[in-house]
């Protein structure tokens, strides 16, 4: 059974071509994914992520509850309304998921978890919560619209209820606050996003998420399918669950390990695996890619290295370089000079350190 | 999606061939085909000169989802290239029953297109595809 976001009649109504993502009927594109991505990388679009998971917590000893759950630590979050980005690792340090933690109150947190990975990860967290006695909620009453551009804040700003303007304006990076939108709905605004640009992820009330997507598009803002998200992320250097990590995938063979926190005595789960990979030496590592010959690096694809194989994990064409782009795991050491195996082509490639996009331009050495 | 001209035939892998007047095969994707596959990002041109066999991958279309081979709708030789494509890939996406053809075959037996579909029968088999 497929399941629909509020904003599905929306999106056939633009005439966006509809496919299958983790069990969910969502927009790909709205006619040209290329143009998408332009209008986020320059002016401002919007994508329906209501399909994600959003899931509170709430307990007397919630904090607690994520020392243990996440890999990075909660304790970095000292003010109400910050965010933190965390891997969920199981006990042999594999990525169960990776997620963003909204720290909203002294006994109430919220998680915003991948689509693909939703049941599981409710069960995981049902099971690690019931010793510290930490109430679990799904919340899927909820809509996402994610506004992403260096013209996204101003647009959004404008359709916020005067008195929460200065205060939404100035609001900082991984950072949320609630505020009024269009006709007094609603709304919980973080400056967070999976683009590489500025711009605003918005939770809401899904009764009000047809309205805020009309006035939105009003303002302006392009309507983005998944399709430029996923090249957006990918060229701004970002991971994609199940693509570039899995449960099979360390943070440190992920290129995650600044998301990894050993700080002083914490039990995270996952954490003795960590440092015992940590001391052995981790064999895989992720590098970036560029391929300045023609053709599009694909997931799959073998890497040739002086000192073994390895495998595109995300890769595609990145429209604002003009050139294909890929994340690969390698074997750790001298790889010397690599080449990707394109349909029995041999093309050479050049690792590169990405984000390959900062602020709407290539970054050095792309 | 722009109407089918009468005089095509298809491959059911959705390549379109047309009999010039000089009884040459021009040879792309349809617009059903370009519309599945989004934006093109690169074309992988055949040689000129080359032998090509129908039913047999002669050309790659790369959109930024997906990689798709092209197969040939009739047996013989490449004689041109549409040479636009190197720089224009979208050429496809904008006008893939006209400037976005991809080769010109000069076709060494006639009798394989009437093994192809006509028009109509391809208008059905993208409906269906679509249901």
């Amino acid at each position: 059974m497929t399941e629909k976001t509020v904003l599905n009649a929306t999106h056939r109504a633009l005439g966006a071509r509809m496919v299958d993502f983790g069990g969910w009927d969502m927009p790909v594109n709205y006619g040209s994914q290329i143009e998408e991505h332009h209008a986020v990388r320059r002016d401002a679009g919007m994508f329906d992520v209501s399909h994600m998971t959003v899931i509170d917590l709430h307990g007397a000893r919630v904090r607690d509850f994520l020392r243990h759950l996440l890999a990075n630590s909660i304790d970095k979050l000292k003010a109400h309304g910050k965010a933190l980005y965390s891997c969920m690792l199981n006990e042999q340090g594999g990525v169960i998921d990776d997620l963003i933690v909204y720290y909203l109150g002294e006994e109430f947190f919220r998680l915003v978890v991948n689509a693909g990975t939703r049941a599981k990860d409710l069960a995981w967290i049902g099971k690690q919560a019931a010793p510290f006695d930490v109430r679990v909620k799904e919340r899927p009453d909820l809509a996402m619209i994610a506004v992403q551009g260096p013209h996204a804040r101003a647009k959004v700003l404008k359709l916020l209820h005067e008195v929460d303007r200065p205060r939404i304006e100035k609001l900082g990076k991984f950072t949320t606050a609630a505020a009024q939108g269009p006709h007094g709905m609603p709304l919980f605004v973080a400056r967070t996003g999976y683009t590489g640009e500025d711009g605003f992820e918005i939770i809401l009330p899904q009764e009000h998420a047809v309205a805020l997507w009309e006035t939105l598009r009003a303002a302006g803002v392009t309507p983005a399918g998944l399709g430029a998200r996923d090249t957006l992320r990918l060229e701004a250097g970002m991971n994609l669950y199940g693509q570039d990590m899995d449960e099979g995938v360390t943070p440190w063979e992920a290129n995650l390990g600044w998301t990894v926190s050993l700080d002083g005595g914490r039990a995270f789960i996952g954490r003795a695996a960590l440092e015992q990979q940590k001391a052995a030496g981790v064999s895989r590592v992720m590098v970036g890619l560029v391929l300045d010959d023609k053709g599009v690096l694909r997931h799959g694809q073998k890497v040739l290295a002086a000192n073994g194989e390895g495998e595109i994990l995300s890769g595609s064409f990145a429209p604002t370089l003009d050139k294909a782009i890929a994340f690969a795991r390698i074997p750790a050491g001298e790889a010397g000079d690599l080449r990707v195996d394109i349909r029995g082509r041999e093309a050479p490639v050049h690792q590169v350190k990405y984000p390959f996009v900062r602020d709407g331009k290539p970054c050095d050495g792309i | 999606m722009s109407e089918i001209p009468g005089d095509l035939k298809f491959l059911k892998s959705h390549e379109w061939a047309r009999v010039e007047d000089d009884g040459l095969v021009r040879v792309g994707i349809s617009d059903h085909a370009q519309g599945q596959l989004g934006d093109l990002v690169y074309v992988e041109l055949p040689e000129i000169g080359a032998a090509v066999q129908a039913g047999n991958g002669v050309a790659v279309v790369e959109s930024v989802k997906a990689a798709s081979d092209l197969y040939s709708p009739v047996s013989g030789e490449i004689v041109e290239v549409n040479e636009l494509l190197n720089d224009k890939p979208e050429m496809i996406n904008e006008d893939a029953f006209g400037d976005g053809w991809i080769f010109l075959v000069r076709p060494s037996d006639r009798a394989e297109l009437d093994e192809l579909l006509d028009a109509k029968d391809y208008e059905e088999l993208i409906e269906n595809d679509e249901h």
